[in-house]
């Protein structure tokens, strides 16, 4: 609850990262006060002690690092810096950065100053040149470092983002009462029709190796991808027997097209689960690929119970709609947990993958139902 | 699939005694609400196998069909799934023991059944509400014939059975899981053409269920919105606003007055509404005096 309970400083995932750049950045001041002791002209004023310049390089570095590194947390919400990563936006990033850097080189050098007993600023009198020099390396080099985490932390917490939403596919496709009932469909098989039930074991074999191996890579071709949407659809329609019609279409130029795995699944299940299995008569699924330019556009339709006839704000409605039947909610009306992640999951993967180059966007379906589809860029398998 | 057809005998479990109005009939049966055809063909085939006696005369594809079929059968037992489309089996529970008529015959045993459900198993098991999981294991199944059995022979007939059913029925209702907490609504937004009324929700004297849509009714008159009763239910303050019926919410400082009847019912007189609304079974013991 915000305000009854201060917000600690900095996240705790950050922490660790934090401590990281705070001794890379302590590594560095040492190297940057060696190098300018080393280097200082021995005319410019009588040679002093490597104290001295560890202190300018310290004071320097560690304000710097300080304003900035621990600013963005302190700042969070005018800066709007959130996560993951906890970067503000760009415009606020190159502001943080700016007056980081100034103020931790004016306060640094004047901490130095203070213990050498000197002033930094009558060289810029006495020695323009040298002045600007070395502005401009301590300058160059807090920027550098700068960008460099700037970037790292960006990278890492994809990755991390990333990580977290194939596990979440891998929780969502092992969901419990998708696999009883597939079981208990097989259970009731092996009695009546062997054939059948080795048919429906194939397929659910086919499934759950490609949900395993979906969590841990990141590539895959889109004929796979029909393949194991195939298989799903394959056991969902033993379980729902003539109330479930399916439909795929992948054009043969389109097969070896790189697709992260299991990208579809969670839109089909989506659509069985909140367009067909609440509707009476079941209805029909229909999963289409085709090329558009640049672009591979995969379609999930349905003709189901469509998105509850209300008007559409985007796809919320669906995500979290608590229409959806499901059995922790026939007690009460809460969706069950994972119910809601499917859409989200997939836009959350695609955005790891390709940032704003591809989308998800699900609305009615011409003659009821809904339509989701998803664009992302073309690319070949290897 | 290749069933039996079943054989006909004295029935193990043939309740015991006259219920009200009619005559026991010779035969304890049964109905199986279950969407997925291969699943409940084959509790079909274990219930026959396992207990002889026992007619099942009825099958049911979704929640709305069982609560029909229940309704006018009678059945002796009812297997309902849990997820099923339309009305949930739970729903489909709660809607029976509303509806079940008072007079005739007594109210059926009832067994759930789920694949997987933390919630569901957890509350059936607080409330000793017989249920089976899938794929369903011969040895359970044949302990949930005896102790139906056990309970057809001991138990008595009807508004005792009736009774038992509504009481594991508040504590299922009770059990449900706490949704996330929803800011109660202030204002009831309902669409007429292309003007929206405001209506506050301290006016609304009480919500109606009504196909896809829900009343909204005032003392100046009513309004249609479509968001369904359950989605609106958790959005309201269950302080001001009382259940009292599966499809109708009632804002407690508008009921006037409520009178039982023997059937376990409440009549609920309005304040700022001349019609009477009916409390069920299930809610009605909420209005006793104090």
């Amino acid at each position: 609850m915000p305000g009854l309970l201060p917000a600690p400083l900095v996240p705790p995932g950050e922490r660790r990262g934090l401590v990281w750049r705070l001794l890379i950045v302590c590594a560095v001041a040492v190297v940057t006060a060696t190098v300018n002791w080393a280097t200082k002209p021995a005319q410019a004023a009588p040679r002093s002690g490597i104290g001295e310049a560890l202190v300018y390089s310290f004071a320097i570095s560690l304000l710097t690092w300080l304003f900035i590194d621990i600013g963005r947390f302190v700042l969070r919400r005018p800066l709007r810096a959130e996560p993951p990563g906890w970067w503000p936006p760009p415009l606020r990033a190159a502001m943080l950065l700016a007056l980081g850097i100034a103020a931790g080189y004016v306060l640094g050098t004047g901490l130095g100053d203070l213990y050498a007993g000197v002033s930094t600023w009558s060289l810029l009198r006495d020695n323009p040149n040298r002045f600007t020099g070395l502005l401009v390396s301590s300058l160059a080099i807090s920027a550098a470092f700068v960008a460099y985490f700037f970037q790292r932390g960006r990278s890492e917490a994809l990755a991390r983002q990333a990580r977290e939403a194939q596990l979440r596919l891998l929780q969502s496709q092992l969901e419990p009462h998708m696999l009883f009932n597939t079981l208990a469909n097989l259970r009731v098989l092996i009695g009546i029709d062997p054939p059948r039930a080795q048919a429906m074991l194939d397929r659910l074999i086919g499934f759950l190796r490609a949900t395993l191996d979906a969590s841990r890579s990141d590539r895959g071709t889109l004929a796979a991808e029909f393949e194991r949407s195939a298989d799903y659809l394959a056991l969902m329609q033993v379980r729902m027997g003539p109330r479930l019609s399916v439909a795929l279409d992948l054009p043969d130029a389109l097969r070896s097209a790189a697709v992260p795995p299991l990208l579809l699944q969670p839109l089909v299940e989506n659509a069985i689960r909140h367009g067909l299995e609440p509707h009476l008569a079941g209805g029909r699924i229909e999963l289409s690929a085709r090329r558009d330019g640049a672009q591979l556009v995969l379609t999930v339709r349905d003709d189901g119970a469509g998105l509850g006839g209300r008007p559409q704000s985007g796809s919320r409605l669906r995500e979290t709609s608590t229409s959806v039947r499901d059995d922790g909610a026939g007690l009460g009306n809460a969706s069950p947990p994972g119910s809601g992640f499917g859409l989200q999951q997939v836009r959350e993967r695609l955005r790891a993958l390709h940032g704003a180059r591809a989308g998800l966007e699900l609305r009615a379906a011409e003659g009821g139902g809904t339509r989701a589809e998803i664009r992302l860029p073309w690319s070949e398998a290897p | 699939m290749n069933l039996p057809a079943a054989p006909i005998g004295a029935p193990i479990g043939a309740p015991i005694g006259a219920s009200i109005g009619e005559p026991i009939t010779a035969a304890t049966t049964a109905l199986i609400a279950e969407d997925e055809p291969l699943l409940a063909a084959a509790l079909e085939a274990d219930l026959r196998r396992l207990w002889p006696g026992l007619q099942i005369v009825a099958r049911a594809g979704d929640g709305h069909a069982a609560l029909e079929q229940a309704l006018a059968l009678r059945p002796t037992l009812c297997f309902l799934d849990i997820r099923m489309p339309g009305l949930s089996g739970l729903e489909t529970a709660h809607a029976l023991a509303e509806d079940w008529p008072a007079a005739g015959a007594p109210f059926p045993l009832l067994v759930f059944v789920t694949a997987y459900d933390q919630y569901a198993v957890q509350a059936f098991d607080a409330q000793a509400v017989d249920y089976l999981l899938k794929p369903v294991q011969p040895q359970r199944l044949a302990q949930c014939v005896q102790r139906l059995q056990q309970r057809l022979a001991t138990q008595d007939e009807g508004p005792q059975r009736l009774e038992a059913a509504l009481q594991q029925l508040r504590g299922l209702l009770g059990a449900a899981p706490a949704a996330a907490p929803l800011a109660p609504l202030q204002v009831i937004q309902a669409q007429t053409g292309h003007t929206v009324h405001l209506v506050p929700v301290e006016d609304v004297i009480y919500f109606e269920a009504a196909d896809k849509y829900v009343r909204v009714v005032t003392a100046e008159g009513e309004h249609l919105i479509r968001m369904p009763l359950r989605e609106l239910l958790p959005r309201l303050d269950p302080a001001r606003f009382w259940q009292v019926h599966r499809g109708t919410v009632v804002q407690a400082r508008c009921i006037a007055s409520a009178r039982r009847d023997e059937s376990g019912k409440a009549f609920l007189q309005l304040r700022g509404r001349p019609e009477t609304l009916v409390a069920s079974r299930l809610y009605a013991p909420r209005f006793k005096g104090m």
